[in-house]
């Protein structure tokens, strides 16, 4: 039927999409010697034979010396959890990244936008400063970051509800506000409080870190995050459809309004629970999911696949750094993905090819 | 194999205000019909009930007879696809993302079947050459075609249109509308334009503050005095000389 005259595609530089199945193949292999890495490396010294040789032996329930107990413990019981929940933080904030940026369809957007981490902070500080909730010990920390971030989550959810649904400009309107307001009440504690020594803690939460990471933390956090890609993975052509504009995404039988809504779910519980257990690390959920569409276009069946590996990857590198450059000072997470994912961000970006909104 | 679209007695009302008023108005099998009205006369209103963006506050839309309401979302989507009016695409899909994601309302599809749909629909607009090319950076009488191939990878029986020919210059509007009669299904579209209008619809519906107030082949419908009351001009039909069509030349009316 119609004939257009032909015409030389004209690829745009920068645009050669990678394959999408050997790239994650290739991630997964680089997050296990990242794990590794994050295991082998600290200011304890141990040798990366002995590493090897304690991690094969815990894999495989073999025996150990007597005098090998205590880098056993260092390996299993405090690098290995803090590795592995670095790699589940990184992927579950890369994921819910991806999920925001197409819930509100913008740019700018990050697992933080709707007002999720601020509200965390609230609870955590509440139990950093104030010492409330002690009686539940080693969990106050964890259960009341998530106690106050699904009550964030309900606030932001019923003052961005509208007759039409939550609409992506409310919904970040409404988050950013609240935000806002969450932080005046954190730094009102963190001024309130008498003893330096917590201000520390609670600005360590606030940029998040791993120094806490504990076995306990891992299943938890873990099922939720695979649950919650899981998902996303299962409603990608759907987030493709709402990608394009909400009318789109009707005609093509995706109502819009119930979309955003299971998404609003889903991405507030799987950011409450991250959060709940690392603080709140900046800079991976907004960045990671645009380094993946640079890498494998903006198709969130491909753009799903690799951004939580490429987030873990990122997370396990820069909590390992965090721990290493100021040896023995720990510095929060968040200040390291900021520092190394700023620079290669921009340089990736002006590379070329790149476009989100329009340029 | 096309079905039929009936709306009956559709109402949208919003912050006390009708916007659509009772519209009813019959879309044969195979037929190609026409919206037309003045901005604000709800055109558009009536298609985001008949695509289901919008649940209208009463009335039916039935596509072979069956309510629209009975059937989930994607199952109208099979049957129905829509050109909305909308130009937000924040996302750098390319031509052959955007034109997969018309296979998305079908079930128990696979990966190969789907790719050779998406080529047909693409070689059927003449868009093939630009499946890897960014859906940003294409024109806009190319985005309109790539658009209809997401359509038509729908697979769907019923085409819905809102103002297909917006912003396209005369060669790409008259292109959109051939493309789009050549589809075979049965078409709704909302045109600005009365003589393209004119010349490519079988029946052609005029709406004015929400209501139908004229249904019928164009040359019908289109009469000066009609013209007159809804546009507020001063319309002379004259005959197309090869095709016969009715076309119309415009004044402002005489001041009174």
């Amino acid at each position: 039927m119609h004939r257009s005259p032909p015409r030389t595609p004209t690829a745009r530089p920068g645009s050669a999409r990678l394959p999408v199945g050997p790239l994650a193949v290739g991630l997964g292999l680089l997050l296990l010697v990242s794990l590794v890495c994050g295991v082998g490396l600290g200011a304890a010294g141990i040798g990366w034979g002995e590493v090897l040789r304690l991690l094969w032996a815990g894999l495989t329930g073999g025996s150990i010396e007597a005098r090998d107990v205590a880098a056993y413990t260092i390996v299993w019981e405090i690098r290995l959890p803090r590795a592995v929940l670095g790699a589940v933080a990184g992927a579950g904030l890369a994921a819910v990244g991806v999920a925001v940026q197409a819930m509100v369809r913008n740019a700018l957007a990050d697992p933080f936008v709707l007002g999720i981490s601020s509200g965390a902070a609230v609870g955590a500080n509440a139990v950093i400063l104030l010492g409330v909730f002690a009686g539940l010990g080693v969990w106050a920390l964890s259960l009341s970051a998530f106690a106050s971030a699904l009550a964030a989550t309900a606030l932001v959810y019923a003052m961005a509800r509208s007759p039409h649904g939550l609409t992506p400009l409310r919904l970040i309107l409404t988050g950013t506000a609240l935000a806002y307001g969450f932080q005046a009440l954190t730094t009102v504690m963190v001024f309130g409080a008498s003893r330096g020594e917590a201000a520390r803690t609670a600005m360590m939460w606030l940029l998040g870190s791993l120094g806490g990471a504990t076995w306990a933390q891992v299943p938890l956090a873990g099922a939720a995050v695979l649950a919650g890609w899981g998902w996303l993975r299962r409603r990608s052509e759907a987030l493709n459809a709402l990608a394009m504009g909400d009318e789109t995404s009707a005609a093509l039988g995706v109502r819009p309004s119930v979309l955003r809504r299971e998404l609003f779910l889903v991405t507030a519980a799987v950011t409450g629970t991250v959060v709940a257990v690392s603080g709140a690390i900046g800079f991976v959920g907004l960045m990671v999911p645009h380094v993946a569409r640079m890498l494998v276009g903006a198709d969130h069946r491909r753009v799903l696949a690799v951004a939580p590996l490429a987030g873990a990857v990122l997370l396990v590198w820069a909590d390992l750094l965090s721990r290493l450059v100021l040896a023995p000072v720990e510095l929060p997470v968040g200040v390291i993905t900021a520092v190394v994912g700023v620079p290669a961000f921009l340089l990736l970006m002006r590379r070329g090819g790149y476009a989100f909104g329009g340029r | 194999m096309t079905v039929r679209l009936d709306i009956e007695g559709v109402t949208v009302e919003a912050a006390g205000a009708r916007l659509v008023d009772g519209m009813r108005l019959a879309v044969d099998s195979g037929a190609f019909v026409g919206l037309v009205g003045p901005n604000g006369s709800g055109k558009s209103t009536l298609l985001r009930c008949v695509y289901r963006a919008l649940r209208p506050d009463g009335g039916v839309v039935r596509l072979d007879g069956e309510d629209v309401r009975t059937m989930t979302p994607r199952a109208t989507a099979r049957v129905l696809a829509a050109l909305p009016q909308e130009s937000s695409a924040e996302f750098d899909f390319t031509v052959g993302e955007v034109v997969a994601m018309g296979r998305l309302p079908h079930r128990e599809r696979s990966a190969a079947a789907d790719r050779e749909i998406c080529a047909a629909a693409m070689d059927r607009t003449g868009v093939a050459h630009l499946a890897d090319r960014g859906f940003l950076t294409l024109s806009g009488g190319e985005r309109q075609r790539v658009l209809i191939a997401r359509a038509l990878a729908q697979q769907p029986r019923v085409l819905v249109l809102d103002e297909p020919t917006n912003h396209l210059d005369i060669a790409h509007q008259l292109d959109v509308l051939s493309l789009v009669r050549s589809s075979g299904l049965t078409v709704l579209a909302a045109l600005h334009d009365l003589n393209l209008a004119a010349a490519h619809c079988d029946v052609l519906y005029v709406v004015a503050d929400g209501r139908v107030v004229a249904g019928g082949a164009p040359h019908d419908v289109l009469r000066p005095a009609l013209l007159a009351e809804v546009f507020g001009v001063r319309a002379h039909p004259v005959r197309h000389p090869e095709t016969g069509a009715v076309q119309l030349l415009f004044d402002l009316l005489p001041p009174t």
